[in-house]
């Protein structure tokens, strides 16, 4: 047994360590300090349009030429962010800023942390909040992928028509089975087997089975399914991505959950009805030959277009000078994937046509060889607007050009078109021609919206609710365990500061929930202490000196802290694992808590007992 | 001494561990019966439907609300005030039609503002939920109280002994079925953060119960003498003073939140309530006695003083 001046005193290294954790917290944690701005960020909606020092100035024109006050006006790396007082100005700016600017610019409402920027240099962001806190619009959206599987099926259906029409096999019928598949029928034996022969050959990728006496059934092969469902995904993720980005979104998430459902966040929305407009559009595409007898510079500079021309621009604001005659429609489009040319290696996109398209892509190219064609994207989009207090509907196209290419060959029912500039070019091409030929249907299958207002409600009640916790738990905790009780109290707020510091530095979403786990750990985090306490007054009253009892009192309560802290982290890892959305945030604070708890209540309020009682002569200890 | 006086108690607890068993059984049947009978005020996120929270300018009675949205084809809705009278409450049940489901939530709103009094109503919270995502979130609760049941049972099994953990899930069971006959019974509604809290209810009840079964080992480990259920019954009253005040202490943090964190966090709070009242009962009664009824004795809780021996160099 040590003596008792050897008892309760950690070595020096401890309290270091104890006071570099408890640093690491503050720094991580002081970013929540300093609360948010509502702000406008503008970011360019074209590469060639640049977000510099002259825009900056020409946007503090147009606020002050309509007397908007502003807090100030920040350059970054690609969006300006202009920060208001209060969230009147804010909108005002924003309505005012999307009328001035157009369609070249994305004007998002977003809220700006105000902490100054050399924390923010410091990659240190306060805690990312969730819609329910923030305000916004929650959208789960499921892809519908037994259509996906039809439409694909459908395009099987034409092709393999034409296959066999093409090799000269007699078939009665062609057409989709009802439990799936495509089901061709024959007058004979022989020309079944003639046929499976054939299209084993040009479409090796489908499962051939008999079917009936003078029946085929061909199938996809699951990992083919697998493939195309998983780009359905991808292209609908990539369609609402852009899409989100036109409608001003500050930091909206998009992303993939589960094998056929995507997620939209979109902080600070409020007009649900806009936004599904938005996301709603459908998209069409058309192939153009290219006017190649007039200069497309001069034709948009002059605006002086020929009669027999229409005048695009492209992805990046160029003009593009393209016939009037519409060569192919985007829906005769079968597929289109992206790969790499097998010539020269360089990305490419692969595209098949149906038997009609095939043929209109034939005629319109065969005399047209080194000249050029182009793809062009045509998106029909409805918008509510207020005009002069109504709503009003309208519809309006926005057209672009997202390919032009020169025709090498005879194109026909699979042509490629390389010369792409890199392999992300050649995806997002093959989704946006995809895109306007057969987009897997979407549905919303979850809403959920919060108002600005509601959401800086649940702020302050959250807020206000752990606040008076912590006091009643410190009043508490120093009625009956005095000294002891504010050493609980001190460890219990710098477990609060480890939890905020971790959700800040692990920018974890913090929901009404989360707040709610918070408000949990406290009073499952001074657990610890309690059985600390009791422990050091039992070690107490079974005649142990102060020195040993709390010596014992932390020893022998540790692995029963350690127990019950590990079943509870159980229950909390399981609810992160199955939960969703605000209960994913709960779990996280929860789990976090217990984590944090342990080290503040066991090691951080021994270090403050040490501090006081390590080392001293005592006669009397009160608990 | 603070200001209770738990200490040096010498409650025979157990010797009432029939009528507690009795008294748990009948609880239990109770609550099972109305589940079967009345089952669970489900809320939206297991139901589908939608839900609209619209905040008014002026107070606004409810009976106005009603026919306005009568009028305007929501005959199905069913209309409440939320928080104070400038809030009302309203709920649609699923749809047929999805697609129209989506967009209600606008077409109430317009519906709304148009009507006498309704010119500065503003939308709170609006909650759409399709019917397969509700039918998939009772499947992932379900998962997740099981998983927890399943991770607890071989911790304590690992950590203990088995009879210690099949008392320990006993115990736990009794309390979420409490809690969630509860909520059947006053046909409280169950949302997706009611179900948060049954979860957490999970994770309090084993980490109260734990405590005990910690000191009935270390006693029967220290203590030489007594029967099983002497040596229980000193444990529970050793360890009574630390279940109850970390039982009020947490009662009061969520008391606070029921109070205080508005009426979203409501559910939430009840459950975790009715968890700890029941929680702190159950890890006295139903863990120690199921494992006495189990047939536990001393020698299961020793360690093995061979083996341990044997693996030593």
């Amino acid at each position: 047994m040590p003596t008792p001046h050897a008892l309760n005193q950690y070595p020096w290294w401890k309290y270091l360590l104890i006071g570099l954790a408890l640093f690491w917290a503050l720094t991580f944690a002081l970013p929540n300090l300093f609360g948010e701005d509502p702000a406008v960020q503008i970011s360019s909606a074209r590469a060639n349009i640049p977000i510099d020092a002259a825009f900056q100035s020409r946007v503090a024109g147009l606020l002050e030429a309509e007397k908007l006050p502003h807090k100030r006006l920040e350059l970054e790396t690609d969006r300006l962010l202009v920060r208001f007082s209060d969230s009147e100005q804010q909108l005002k700016a924003a309505d005012l800023l999307k009328d001035r600017l157009g369609r070249d610019y994305i004007v998002a409402l977003n809220l700006a942390s105000s902490a100054p920027s050399f924390l923010r240099a410091l990659g240190l962001n306060p805690m990312y909040l969730g819609l329910d806190l923030r305000g916004g619009v929650h959208f789960l959206m499921q892809v519908d992928m037994d259509a996906t599987v039809k439409q694909i099926e459908d395009g099987y259906v034409d092709e393999i028509r034409a296959q066999l029409r093409n090799d000269k096999v007699q078939y009665t019928s062609v057409g989709r089975a009802a439990t799936g598949g495509v089901q061709v029928e024959f007058k004979d034996a022989a020309e079944r087997d003639k046929a499976a022969q054939a299209l084993r050959k040009s479409l090796g990728n489908l499962e051939q089975t008999d079917a009936g006496p003078l029946g085929l059934k061909l199938t996809l092969g699951e990992p083919e399914i697998k493939e195309k469902r998983d780009f359905a995904l991808q292209q609908n993720i990539t369609i609402l991505r852009n899409r989100v980005n036109e409608l001003g979104v500050a930091e909206p998430i998009i992303q993939q959950q589960g094998s056929d459902r995507i997620v939209v966040q979109l902080p600070g929305v409020q007009d649900t009805a806009r936004a599904k407009e938005i996301l709603g559009a459908t998209a069409t595409l058309e192939f153009r030959l290219a006017d190649e007898e007039n200069d497309w510079n001069q034709a948009a500079s002059t605006n002086r277009i020929p009669i027999n021309s229409r005048l695009y621009k492209d992805r990046e604001g160029r003009p593009v000078l393209l016939q009037k005659r519409v060569m192919l429609t985007g829906d005769s489009i079968v597929d289109a994937s992206s790969g790499l040319d097998q010539q020269n290696g360089g990305p490419a996109v692969f595209i098949s046509l149906d038997g009609k398209g095939a043929g209109r892509m034939e005629a319109g190219t065969k005399d047209n060889i080194g000249k050029r064609m182009a793809v062009v994207f045509i998106e029909n989009k409805t918008e509510t607007k207020r005009v002069d207090g109504e709503l009003k509907k309208s519809t309006f196209t926005v057209e672009e050009v997202i390919n032009v290419a020169t025709i090498r060959d005879r194109l026909g029912r699979r042509f490629q078109i390389t010369g792409l500039d890199s392999t992300r070019e050649a995806r997002d091409l093959a989704l946006l021609l995809r895109a306007g030929a057969l987009v897997s249907p979407i549905e919303i299958i979850e809403e959920r919206t919060v108002g600005p207002s509601a959401g800086k409600e649940n702020i302050a009640q959250g807020f206000r609710a752990a606040m008076i916790s912590l006091l009643v738990i410190a009043a508490f905790m120093t009625l009956r365990y005095k000294t002891f009780g504010l050493i609980a109290t001190a460890a219990l707020v710098a477990n609060v500061v480890l939890i905020i510091a971790a959700l800040s530095m692990l920018q974890a979403t913090l929901t009404l929930p989360g707040i709610a786990g918070i408000v949990l750990t406290m009073g499952m985090a001074v657990d610890a202490n309690v059985l600390i306490y009791e422990r050091i007054r039992e070690e107490l009253r079974n005649g142990n000196s102060p020195q040993a009892a709390i010596h014992a009192g932390f020893d022998r309560a540790f692995d029963t802290i350690l127990d019950s802290n590990l079943t509870t982290l159980i229950a909390a890892i399981m609810l992160f694992g199955f939960g969703t959305g605000p209960i994913k945030g709960f779990a996280v604070t929860l789990s976090i808590g217990i984590l944090t708890s342990m080290f503040t209540a066991v090691t951080g309020s021994r270090a403050l007992v040490n501090l006081i009682y390590g080392g001293r002569k005592l006669q009397k200890l009160t608990v | 001494m603070g200001p209770f006086s738990l200490y040096n108690t010498n409650i025979d607890f157990l010797r009432w561990r029939k009528l507690a068993m009795a008294w748990s059984v009948a609880v239990l049947l109770i609550a099972l019966l109305s589940l079967l009978v009345r089952g669970m005020n489900l809320g939206l996120d297991f139901t589908g439907g939608t839900v609209l929270e619209v905040q008014y300018p002026q107070p606004v009675e409810i009976p106005k609300v009603r026919e306005t949205l009568a009028a305007a084809g929501f005959a199905a809705a069913q209309t409440q005030h939320f928080g104070t009278s400038r809030d009302v409450l309203i709920r649609i049940p699923p749809h047929g039609d999805q697609s129209n489901a989506a967009t209600l939530s606008n077409d109430v709103l317009r519906a709304l503002q148009t009507a006498e009094g309704g010119a500065g109503a503003t939308l709170a919270r609006a909650e759409f939920v399709g019917p397969q995502v509700g039918q998939e979130l009772v499947e992932q609760g379900g998962l997740a109280a099981l998983g927890a049941l399943a991770g607890i049972l071989i911790y304590v099994m690992f950590r203990f002994e088995w009879r210690l953990a099949v008392g320990t899930i006993a115990a736990t069971i009794h309390d979420v079925l409490f809690t969630v006959g509860w909520f059947s019974l006053f046909q409280i509604e169950f949302d997706l953060t009611v179900l948060a809290a049954v979860l957490a209810v999970i994770g309090y009840s084993v980490n109260d119960t734990v405590v005990v079964l910690d000191r009935i080992r270390e006693n029967f480990r220290k203590r030489r003498k007594g029967s099983t259920m002497d040596i229980m019954n000193l444990s529970i009253n050793e360890t009574l003073s630390r279940t109850i005040m970390t039982s009020l202490v947490t009662l009061l943090s969520v008391i606070v939140l029921y109070f205080l964190g508005g009426a979203v966090m409501r559910g939430f709070s009840i459950a975790m309530i009715i968890g700890i009242v029941v929680g702190t009962y159950s890890s006295i009664y139903i863990a120690s006695a199921t494992a006495l009824y189990l047939g536990i004795s001393r020698e299961d809780l020793l360690p093995r003083a061979k083996e341990t021996a044997d693996e030593r160099p």
